[in-house]
């Protein structure tokens, strides 16, 4: 009875929970190309809708009707299946990310080790898409991408051990009420280098500029997704902006507090204790979706030989420094 | 509701978010399948190669520093791995743990330096 309870309360709130992700990737790609169009001088998307309003709309019905095309050459199984792989594990990372206080799918003690390991199998999607088109574009990009995600996997999942350390929890609900004990109220600052680590790895991990070499657009086309086409695409594309917005979700939850109000700033300012901290959880992710952005409309691509010691021979190093330091202090504290 | 059951409460929901994200993405096929259009001819279904007609197998050979660097993500991975559980139960533990982390990070340091001095991260040739 109990089960039956809890399998149909999971699925109310999945689809609730999902719609609205949908909607913000959504308006994402349409935030993503206004950015960047006002960055570059330029307009963005105008014609759909008032400013362009209606552009993802535009887009995802476009993409649906669009033909798939299958060349004759790739293996089909595996083909069809990748894109499958990319998007489940980019949606479900979202079960244990909680929005607010009381919003979140589950409450499960081990999220960061849940959240990092399903992300790691969005590797598998891309590495399967790359290997079954059998295209030389698509070919080195899968491997591209692949070293790369795992060589950054490497110094994100470490960055986090700091976070770990001072909250003693894998619980994510756990970390962000751990972080109302500092009177700052945010990992932030005693963790800024992991929090640095965090980022640039964070970046490395969805593919995006600077490190976006498994698309290099110039060079490899359109990396491991040459070959696809229509929804199998689209799929692809959603999967890579799921996994940004979790990736700025668990920098808003390890780093930047959650859904809480630093206590110094509810002292100063009492009224922004009104505020929900769903909105609060929101412009934090906010910021972080538009720093991908900004970074974007920033700088230029990165070569591999600098990607590959930029993880290897900066991040890592960093990361265990920040372990290390952040042991000694814990230690004395 | 009962007693808590940590299965049912805490990763039963887990599970089926897993199922309903298959889901979407298969919902997300077949709409697709029926609305999209379908005029496939043998030269559309030809593998992209800039207009050149693709010649050999693709997944013949490739750098083997790929093959290093995912060898070397290995050994950090299961460091980390061991890194998790040592960071939640560091405060109870106290001075033996930290000691004993940072000789594991040490002999792992060893190796990391062998690794650089062989220009297993160093991916240009020169």
């Amino acid at each position: 009875m109990e089960t039956i309870y809890v399998i149909l309360i999971t699925t109310i709130k999945t689809i609730i929970y999902f719609g609205v992700l949908m909607l913000h990737v959504a308006y994402a790609t349409y935030a993503e190309r206004k950015i960047i169009g006002h960055i570059q001088l330029r307009l963005g998307p105008m014609v759909v809708g008032p400013h362009g309003l209606l552009q993802p709309i535009a887009d995802v019905v476009k993409l649906i009707f669009k033909e798939d095309i299958i060349p004759y050459n790739v293996d089909r199984k595996i083909f069809t299946i990748a894109p499958l792989i990319s998007l489940t594990a980019a949606l479900s990372t979202f079960a244990v990310i909680p929005v607010s206080e009381n919003w979140l799918i589950s409450n499960v003690n081990v999220g960061i080790l849940y959240v990092l390991g399903i992300a790691g199998i969005g590797t598998y999607g891309i590495i399967f898409a790359g290997w079954a088109s059998n295209s030389k574009y698509a070919f080195l990009g899968s491997l591209r991408s692949a070293a790369q995600m795992i060589s950054y996997e490497v110094a994100l999942a470490m960055s986090l051990v700091g976070v770990i350390l001072m909250a003693e929890s894998f619980n994510l609900t756990e970390i962000v009420n751990k972080q109302l004990e500092y009177s700052y109220g945010m990992f932030l600052i005693p963790q800024f280098l992991g929090y640095f680590v965090f980022i640039v790895a964070m970046l490395a991990e969805t593919n995006r500029v600077p490190f976006d070499l498994p698309e290099a657009e110039t060079e490899l086309v359109a990396g491991y997704f040459v070959e696809y086409s229509g929804i199998r695409f689209s799929l692809f594309y959603l999967a890579e902006y799921l996994a940004m917005f979790c990736m700025s979700a668990l920098a808003t939850i390890c780093f930047w507090g959650g859904w809480t109000v630093p206590p110094f700033l509810l002292t100063i300012f009492p009224f922004l204790g009104i505020i929900p901290g769903i909105i609060w959880f929101l412009i934090k992710v906010y910021f972080h979706m538009f720093l991908f952005f900004w970074i974007r409309g920033t700088l230029p691509r990165y070569r591999y030989d600098q990607l590959m010691s930029i993880g290897w021979k900066v991040l890592l190093p960093l990361a265990l420094l920040n372990i290390v330091l952040t042991s000694i202090i814990k230690y004395y504290w | 509701m009962g007693p808590e059951n940590l299965l049912r409460d805490r990763y039963l929901p887990v599970l089926i978010v897993i199922v309903i994200s298959i889901i979407i993405g298969l919902v997300m096929f077949l709409i697709s399948g029926f609305l999209r259009t379908k005029r496939h001819y043998t030269l559309k279904l030809t593998p992209y190669e800039c207009g050149i007609s693709s010649t050999g197998y693709t997944g013949d050979r490739f750098n083997v520093k790929f093959y290093i660097v995912a060898i070397a993500f290995v050994i950090f991975d299961v460091e980390t791995v061991f890194l998790y559980p040592w960071a939640i139960v560091y405060k109870k533990i106290g001075f033996f743990a930290l000691l004993e982390m940072y000789l594991f990070i040490f002999i792992l340091l060893i190796g990391y330096i062998y690794a650089i001095g062989k220009n297993i991260f160093n991916w240009r040739r020169d």
